[in-house]
């Protein structure tokens, strides 16, 4: 039973949702707002889990004293902080909520923004190193896209004087012409892909995600 | 002479009447007389009216089309656009639902299903129409016949997406087909890739370093396509990575995925024979900040500096900054993701890469189950027919064959 | 090890290093770089521009601070440019962290519209920006297909209230407005995904005219989307974002970051053909 009823809820919702996208009357729409509400409520169940776990991996770190345990009390001390001055049910204690609450929004500006921007600031240093790893003329089809490479990152360059309008046009095909077809290819096979998968998980076929048996 | 004379005549006669056509425009002269206008014309009525229920909705909507004034013709000046009238009874009250502009013939009367919108047009309800033809004067209008009874309905079925129904039938056949094929013992051939076959390889040379593999099942929830087929993936290796007693390190980035991947893992040590190698601090929860993610991962790699990196699953931006860090690490890295934005990330830092629909594949290739094999050979056969109904249509475009391309058409609701 | 293989294997902390030098020294020296205007970044500039006073826009302000600097200048012209000419906006967030960008965009903004400026040769006066009268934020609600669709059918089934918990039915702003119809175009500002969901549930269900920002990489995946017409325009990272800042006669940091940007690929132009050079030599002496 532990397995039945997932899989027959899975495949009841399944083929619902899929005779749902065909039926365009009242019922239906109803029937999608329906589970719709249903999901923001799985959602805040996810949302529980997840603060759930956070915080027993920090507290079995911070009481078994694992390596680096100082940085779980960080992580602790951060999400009880942005709770407090986040959640609304403690706008009066702290004087506003959210984005309205000075605290929550210089930690927001002052830490967060300059810790995200920082991280993904480091694409800027790998993309450098991994173009200059990869992009070697070894065979007639790495000096193609080595050149490719090229033509895309400098059309838009004004120091080529009269080269620049015809790097433009051909960087422009590239991205429009191949570029986009072997994308489409890729699209088209993940979403076929994607079908079939789908439809292994309503029929039951696919269950890995309800652990082995 | 003769000819100048009649000219002059003409002359004056011309200038006559426009002086007097100056003179219609100039104050009357103050005779005591009363002098009326004539009112402008009103344009031609709009004919041959007709209302139906708007096709394909969920109600609560009616097509009204009429053929142009025959006023409505370029350079007219007596057509300024069409207001289109609702009543409930023939008898009226009408009330205007909208206009349109000169040149159109089709209005959508699209009302609200909820009772307390103003808006509201409720289903199964006599409705009567009719089209007023307006002028540039706003008081000389012609209203057409009224038309009716129409009720709007909602349907059961949207006709406009029978492709999309005739292709997933079609599918679906092909699949069940050869799900069944594989089943009786057919063999079905699937090339190699390169990617899955290294993964043995990978495990074998963790092995021998004393190295542990690092697994990231990727940013994707458990209900994401490429993280289902992940959890697949890691079923296979985490059996290979108990057999052969190597270290493994799955972070987690969702606490539903790690949950999963736990009881995945822990049923391949079971059926290797080594519940007692399992342990739950192999599989943990990081957080569900991306970048925090990554930063754990990075710190991860660079303490324990895993032998090999396996990336399968859904990957944004964070995908060059797990492969230059692995690379960094000295791992063999083998990833496979659906997100074509990142795969050009992990071809150029990993050593192989599962491109799209090929980490769906995986999981068929490492576990040659029917059922599995058997899905990827009917997506085989949907993409040679894509393929073939592609030339036909870029044939079609060339050659004009709109009838064969509308097939394909499915139109916004 | 000779100097041709030492090209081909340099340490990539010289990389790093180089790389950050030449970024902060033309972060420092400051000039002008050309920046020329592509269509699909004109086309939302032009249909901005022919909108009138009192129509509404959508403004979809779905990234985190990691895309911060080249989506929010992006915002930034956009926005101001809608206010200039007195639209109004509705703004959602739907990425976890977009309610902050979301919320630092609008005051910086409102900010900026207490002075006067000229822009393209039109002086602006000063306005104040009102919350309920010139824009309403409504805020991030997780599950962003079952908003974008939710929200194509009513803006208040997804979100009853704004941001701030006010009801929307007693926002001014909001009488007689249901949902996409009323707007003249949807603006999807996105570092993820979730423009695929603005597509498929959004433009494809409701026909809405939709333009993207999004972020450079990004970009190219979405050429398919704009020459089928689904979207009507794009601006795709920094570039984009100068682009519409020229257009809009409105320099601001985008202006500024593209030539950091320009300097930028010409490091690693420079070190590719370093690569490239010291491999063709050691391999050509490998096989003699």
């Amino acid at each position: 039973m532990k397995r039945q009823i997932p899989l027959a809820l899975v495949f009841f919702f399944g083929v619902l949702m899929i005779i749902q996208y065909f039926v365009p009357h009242e019922a239906s729409e109803w029937t999608f707002e329906f589970l719709m509400d249903w999901i923001y409520i799985i959602g805040i169940f996810a949302l529980a889990l997840g603060i759930w776990s956070l915080v027993k991996v920090s507290w079995d770190k911070i009481r078994l004293r694992r390596e680096n345990w100082q940085y779980a009390i960080v992580t602790l001390l951060g999400l009880v902080a942005m709770i407090c001055f986040g959640f609304d049910y403690f706008r009066n204690v702290f004087n506003a909520a959210g984005l309205q609450n000075f605290m929550f929004r210089h930690f927001f500006d002052y830490i967060m923004i300059p810790i995200q921007s920082t991280m993904f600031s480091l694409l800027a240093f790998f993309i450098a190193s991994a173009s200059y790893r990869a992009f070697r003329a070894r065979s007639l089809l790495a000096s193609l896209l080595l050149l490719a490479a090229l033509i895309v990152m400098i059309r838009f360059n004004p120091y080529f004087g009269p080269l620049t309008a015809y790097l433009e046009q051909t960087a422009s095909w590239l991205l429009n012409v191949p570029n986009l077809a072997a994308k489409r290819a890729i699209v088209i096979g993940v979403g076929l892909g994607m079908v079939a998968t789908a439809l292994k998980v309503i029929l039951g076929i696919e269950r890995a995600y309800l652990g082995k048996d | 002479m003769k000819e100048i004379l009649m000219v002059f005549l003409a002359l004056l006669l011309a200038g006559g009447i426009s002086s007097a056509g100056a003179q219609e425009s100039a104050p009357p002269p103050d005779t005591g007389t009363l002098v009326v206008t004539p009112a402008p014309a009103p344009p031609a009525p709009v004919t041959n009216l007709n209302a139906k229920d708007k096709p394909n909705d969920h109600g609560a909507g009616v097509v009204v089309t009429w053929p142009p004034s025959a006023d409505d013709v370029v350079g007219s000046t007596k057509v300024f656009g069409y207001a289109i009238l609702r009543a409930a009874t023939p008898e009226g009250p009408f009330l205007e639902r909208g206009r349109v502009p000169i040149g159109e013939g089709v209005f959508e009367d699209q009302g609200s299903l909820d009772e307390v919108s103003p808006d509201y047009m409720a289903d199964h309800v006599d409705y009567y129409y009719k089209v007023r033809v307006i002028s540039p004067d706003t008081t000389v209008y012609a209203d057409s016949e009224i038309i009716g009874p129409v009720q709007s309905s909602g349907q059961w079925f949207n006709t406009n997406k029978v492709p999309v129904l005739i292709f997933v039938l079609c599918f679906t056949t092909l699949a069940i087909f050869f799900i069944n094929h594989a089943r009786r013992g057919a063999n079905l051939f699937i090339r190699p890739l390169a990617g899955i076959e290294a993964v043995d390889e990978a495990i074998g040379r963790a092995t021998e370093m004393g190295r542990p593999i690092l697994y990231v099942l990727g940013l994707g929830t458990a209900s994401e396509i490429a993280t289902i087929a992940s959890f697949t993936i890691l079923g296979r290796v985490s059996k290979k990575v108990a057999e052969y007693q190597t270290g493994l390190i799955v972070p987690c980035y969702d606490p539903i995925v790690m949950t999963v991947a736990q009881e995945t893992v822990k049923a391949s040590y079971l059926d290797a024979g080594r519940p007692d190698a399992y342990n739950d601090d192999m599989v943990y929860f990081v957080t569900q900040s991306q970048f925090a993610y990554v930063a754990a991962v990075n710190g991860t790699m660079l303490r324990e500096l895993p032998a090999t990196n396996i990336y399968m699953g859904k990957f944004f931006a964070e995908s060059l900054i797990l492969a230059e860090t692995g690379a960094l690490a000295g791992s063999i890295q083998i990833a496979g993701t659906d997100e074509v934005a990142q795969i050009p990330f992990f071809v150029v830092a990993c050593d192989y890469t599962l491109i799209g629909e090929e980490l769906y594949a995986a999981s068929a290739y490492l576990g040659r189950e029917p059922v599995l094999l058997g899905s990827l050979k009917a997506q085989d056969y949907a993409k040679a027919a894509i393929m073939i109904l592609a030339v036909v249509g870029f044939l079609a475009a060339n050659f004009g064959w709109v009838d064969f391309v509308n097939l394909f058409n499915v139109p916004s609701n | 090890m000779n100097i041709f293989e030492r090209m081909m294997s340099v340490d990539r902390r010289w990389v790093f290093l180089f790389l950050a030098l030449v970024c902060v020294l033309t972060y420092k020296v400051d000039f002008e770089v050309e920046v020329r205007v592509t269509d699909e970044v004109r086309k939302i500039y032009n249909f901005i521009d022919t909108l009138k006073p009192g129509d509404y826009i959508f403004v979809a302000i779905d990234y985190d601070p990691n895309s911060l600097a080249e989506l929010h200048p992006m915002t930034y012209a956009i926005v101001e440019q809608a206010w200039r000419k007195n639209m109004k906006i509705v703004f959602t967030a739907l990425s976890q962290n977009g309610p902050g960008m979301a919320d630092q965009a609008i005051r910086d903004i409102s900010d900026s519209l207490k002075l006067v400026k000229t822009y393209n040769g039109i002086t602006y006066p000063t306005r104040d920006i009102v919350n309920g009268i010139d824009y309403i934020f409504l805020g991030y609600k997780p599950y962003p297909a079952l908003v974008i669709a939710g929200m194509g059918q009513n803006f208040r089934l997804p979100f009853p209230t704004d941001y701030y918990g006010t009801p929307l039915d007693s926002l001014p702003m909001m009488r007689g407005i249901q949902n996409y119809n009323q707007m003249k175009c949807v603006i999807d500002i996105s570092g993820t995904s979730g423009i695929d969901m603005w597509i498929a549930y959004g433009q494809t269900r409701y026909g809405f005219p939709l333009a993207l920002g999004l972020t450079g990489v990004m970009a190219a995946d979405y050429y398919p989307y704009l020459n089928s017409g689904q979207v009507f325009g794009m601006m795709g990272g920094i570039l984009g974002a100068a682009q519409y800042e020229k257009l809009a006669d409105n320099a601001g940091s985008a202006l500024d970051m593209m030539r950091i940007q320009l300097y930028a690929h010409m490091v690693i132009i420079l070190f590719i053909i370093i690569g490239n050079i010291g491999f063709l030599v050691s391999r050509r002496a490998k096989n003699q």
